[in-house]
């Protein structure tokens, strides 16, 4: 069918089949100039902006947490439409009735939702109690089929942070599709697909998968009944630019309406976006600050999403993040980069709004960008602190030029391939347990295969790592097996249905397992080669302390004696963990990423021989620690760029922070050089790099008197956050990182 | 046969001695004795590492993606004139693998070996530390006629200058001093940038930790401003 919504549209092929790419690519303009077109918020967003700053003031005054509609479980349809101020807004929809109020949303597990609302003063409804009693959460089907095993190993923290109490997240919709389809014609897809599993054979496969598709029909009928209740209708295709951002952007609603997802990302919207803006500019309907006034107000919305989380989840994810990911720049497959005007629209966002750390602005990096937008990228990143990179150049040869990142550093094809959201083992706690032979010294239980502590005055290497090896292949087994528990039970009771029907039905599927430590194995490995680590153990024989005598290289300094042994431990983890199929044939994949659980796991870890003392944090993701590096800041990004991304498929975070003084002299030195040091860096097929450019001292200040600074953004691993929304635990550990100063 | 040098340290981002991004290697060994000095631990020539051009090559090489259009080697230390032969010959070797070289040096010393460095440096940063010849030996135990001869042969070569000054309170920071200084500079065509660095105690540390004398331990630091606004006012 021909819609009028398609006028001056290029292409036929997206026309028959669902394939937003195609469409983009016939379709954009390629923007090679500078930032000199962008304009100022309109008085419109302005205003809107200073009552969404007085709100969030209130939910800074409240604790975080502004008001809890404890009475609704959380679903399309479940509210009444709500509003910032109704007249000003261009773009409309929020996840409860009224802006910044959460809801509850119970079905990943009843004891996560009542506890959120008792952790800020709530007391979740009898009627929603009542109704969950007779309801399987996915919290209850995994503690159900849970091992003895299982539970102890998530208890003792040698594997944390399982999505088993709450939504998985980490899946991309490809909201774009609504907008340039129109509901209608996706459930016509869906139904079509739904008609074809059904002609086959009837297996567990298809049958669930059918079941699937009934569900996913079902809620994008939901989606159109929400947007009527703002009395919109996305049945049809969008027609403007300004529908084609409401329209996905109620998609994106939706989804998180219906999911609480650790990370739900937006995708890869902003060069899509640019084509209905550039036709209505064309058209007269729009001039540059009419453009401008659309990203805003949308990057306003997304600015708005809030979920209900406990403190304990806030202790793994600090900051209150919502990892609402938008993939910016990057390279087409024919060589074209993918830049438009709105890709500078919205970084721009970050002035007209004020530096924030949602949505999490990721700029997809490529050698063959052009040098105007390279420049703005780092002039953005040193006055905001609010973007992060990632190597186009390394991703798509592996994803294409359509994919996105979900969370901080998953790359996916949009619409065609989703993950399996597999947490992160603790490996410096791995390698304790396996000196101690299954026991472990700070909870003091025993797991995993049983023996005698490792014994000798001094650690020899070659035991030391026979036993590593022992323990990380029985880890990685159990690993396996208790992601494919929690990932058949989200799929049973928590399923993701909005986002789904936005994805192919035969999608492909990854589990993406993750490392925490990384720096801290490699340095203890290094330590325990090339210097002298002597065990200090208690009565029992039980290794407690090591003093460790000697040098030895740390990673950081491009060192690749200990840099080998970092990426030979990435290579021998994913090795392991291919060795247990997965639940429905994902794809396994690793990353290096801790958010912020690098404190907690530290704090769950006795000392490590590399002199890391009991407790003491992790560095974040892929970093060297604290402190440890000699040689500038050049050998630590090429240390980190030496881990191998075959290896890592999940992502390799690495985040950097600089004094200003250390970029160069004048502003504009400072602009180029980080511009040559991104692409060094990138060069070298690194992968991710946050870049923070503050003084410590910006930060020690921050830390003491919060009311200085309020809305100090500061990247960590993966995302940014609120400076003022981490724990003091949190924020001390950011300030203790490496700073790279100039000699 | 190559010369073999003594290396402190390397800063493999340096982005402050000369344009670009830059691996800059601190080179042992220092004949004269400023009072601000920065960096005691590379006063003494035998201490350090030895490396050979070829290996301090293969070290700036690992960071050639980051060095951009602009960036390339610099060699500081100490004085890296004091080890000429050494310097001359891994510039050439960077120039053969087309890195950018920049020598920062108080100039202190013009003899062939020196010369014959200058053929293979790309950008010269020359430290014009005081601006009088009685200051100067007073401050530096070395000799303001000097530096100008070493600035007068980058003239002849034709070798890109960039003159720095550390300005310290209560011993160079007046209009005068600045004055002078650009007075010294007047008519050299080779010089393209003139930068004024606020003196800073940074260092302070590891004169404690070598448990020798900082000599301007009671002098307040410099500030960026006083120095951009005293280089402003000598027109530089």
């Amino acid at each position: 069918m021909k819609w009028e919504q398609w006028e001056g549209f290029r292409g036929e092929d997206w026309q028959e089949h669902i394939d937003v790419r195609g469409f983009i690519q016939q379709n954009y303009t390629f923007y090679s100039g500078d930032e000199s077109f962008l304009t100022g918020p309109t008085g419109r967003t302005a205003g809107l902006l200073k009552k969404l700053r007085a709100l969030q003031e209130k939910e800074r005054e409240k604790g975080g947490v502004l008001d809890v509609d404890v009475s609704t479980v959380s679903s399309l349809v479940s509210y009444a439409p709500g509003y910032l101020d109704k007249e000003n807004e261009l773009i409309v929809g929020l996840q409860t009735d009224a802006p910044l109020k959460r809801g509850v949303n119970p079905f990943g597990g009843i004891r996560m939702a009542r506890g959120a609302c008792e952790a800020y003063g709530y007391r979740l409804s009898d009627k929603i109690e009542q109704e969950f009693q007779y309801r399987t959460t996915h919290n209850d089907g995994v503690f159900r089929v849970y091992t003895d095993e299982m539970r102890a190993a998530r208890k003792m923290g040698v594997i944390t942070g399982l999505p088993d109490a709450y939504g998985r997240g980490r899946i991309i919709g490809d909201y774009r599709r609504v907008a340039l389809y129109g509901v209608d014609r996706l459930i016509g897809e869906k139904r079509k697909d739904k008609a074809r599993v059904g002609q086959g054979e009837m297996n567990t496969e298809s049958i669930r998968l059918s079941e699937e598709l009934y569900q996913q029909i079902a809620f994008l009928e939901k989606l159109k009944e929400m947007a009527m209740l703002y009395g919109v209708d996305i049945s049809v295709p969008a027609g403007t630019a300004r529908e084609a951002a409401q329209w996905l952007y109620f998609a994106y609603l939706g989804a998180i309406k219906e999911q609480n997802g650790a990370a739900m990302s937006l995708g890869r919207v902003s060069t899509f976006l640019d084509i209905y803006l550039e036709r209505d500019m064309a058209r007269g309907l729009l001039d540059e600050a009419g453009a401008q006034e659309i990203v805003d107000q949308l990057v306003m919305k997304l600015r708005m999403a809030r979920h209900l989380r406990t403190p304990e989840y806030n202790e793994l994810f600090g900051g209150d993040p919502m990892w609402i990911t938008e993939s910016v720049g990057g390279m087409g497959e024919n060589g074209v980069p993918l830049v438009t005007k709105n890709s500078y629209r919205f970084l721009h966002t970050l002035y007209n709004l004020g530096a924030a750390p949602e949505p999490n602005l990721t700029v997809l990096w490529a050698a063959g960008l052009p040098e105007a937008w390279k420049r703005y990228c780092a002039r953005v990143s040193i006055e905001t602190d609010s973007i992060q990179y990632e190597n186009d150049d390394l991703m798509r040869p592996v994803y294409g030029d359509d994919y996105a990142i979900a969370c901080c550093v998953s790359a996916m094809k949009v619409g065609k391939q989703m993950q399996f959201f597999g947490a992160r083992c603790n490996l410096p706690k791995l390698l304790l347990l396996a000196l101690n032979g299954g026991y472990d010294t700070m909870t003091g239980m025993r797991l995993g295969p049983q023996m005698e502590p490792l014994a000798g005055e001094t650690l020899c290497w070659d035991e030391v790592k026979a036993r590593f090896d022992l323990y990380l292949e029985w880890l990685c087994h159990l690993y396996v097996n208790t992601m494919n528990v929690i990932h058949y039970m989200h799929d049973k009771y928590a399923y993701e249905k909005t986002q789904m029907a936005l994805h192919d039905t035969e999608v492909e599927r990854f589990m993406a397992f993750g490392v925490a430590g990384l720096s801290v194995l490699a340095d203890s490995f290094s330590a325990v080669r090339y210097a002298a680590v002597r065990p200090v153990r208690d009565e029992e024989g039980h290794i407690v302390e090591f003093d460790t005598s000697g040098d030895f290289p740390t990673f950081g300094n491009d060192d690749d004696r200990v840099d080998g042994m970092a990426a030979a431990a990435l290579e021998q983890v994913i090795g392991e963990l291919r060795r247990t199929p997965t639940y429905r044939g994902a794809v396994h994949t690793l990353s290096a990423l801790t958010i912020t659980s690098n404190v907690v796991y530290g704090k769950k870890t006795a000392s490590t021989p590399d002199g890391r003392r009991r407790g003491e944090p992790f560095a974040p993701g892929a970093n060297p620690m604290h402190n440890r590096e000699k040689n500038g800041a050049l050998a630590s990004l090429s240390s980190v760029a030496k881990l191998p991304y075959s290896a890592c498929r999940d992502g390799i975070s690495n985040t950097f922070s600089i004094v200003p003084e250390a970029l160069g002299r004048e502003p504009e030195e400072r602009v180029k050089n980080l511009t040559s040091i991104l692409d060094g860096y990138f060069a070298s097929m690194a992968h991710h790099i946050n870049v923070n450019v503050m003084n410590r001292e910006k930060l020690v200040e921050a830390y003491e008197d919060p009311s200085k600074y309020p809305n100090l953004t500061i990247r960590v691993s993966g995302y940014a956050v609120n400076f003022h929304k981490l724990s003091k635990e949190q924020q001390r550990e950011v300030i203790s990182r490496t700073f790279h100063t100039a000699v | 046969m190559s010369a073999v040098g003594r290396l402190h340290s390397v800063q493999t981002m340096g982005t402050l001695d000369g344009p670009g991004v830059r691996f800059v290697a601190f080179l042992q060994g220092c004949p004269l004795r400023c009072c601000y000095c920065h960096n005691p631990d590379t006063w003494e020539a035998e201490a350090g590492e030895s490396v050979t051009p070829e290996q301090l090559l293969e070290r700036a090489l690992r960071y050639r993606a980051y060095f951009g259009p602009e960036g390339g080697v610099t060699l500081s230390g100490g004085e890296p004139l004091m080890q000429a032969e050494f310097a001359r010959e891994f510039f050439d070797l960077c120039r053969q693998n087309g890195l950018h070289t920049a020598l920062d040096t108080s100039g202190c010393r013009l003899d062939r070996a020196a010369g014959e460095l200058l053929a293979v440096t790309d950008l010269v940063l020359l430290d014009i530390k005081m601006t009088s010849e009685q200051q100067y030996r007073a401050r530096t135990g070395g000799s303001l006629a000097e530096s100008m001869g070493f600035l007068r042969r980058c003239e002849e070569q034709k070798i890109p200058v960039w003159i720095r000054h550390v300005v310290v309170p209560g011993l160079n920071d007046t209009g005068e001093d600045a004055q002078r200084l650009a007075g010294l500079l007047r008519g050299f065509r080779c010089i393209d940038r003139v930068e004024f660095l606020p003196f800073r105690k940074l260092c302070l540390e590891k004169y404690h930790r070598m448990e020798i004398p900082f000599p301007l331990e009671n002098v307040p630091e410099c500030t960026e401003n006083r120095c951009r606004a005293l280089q402003k006012q000598a027109g530089l």
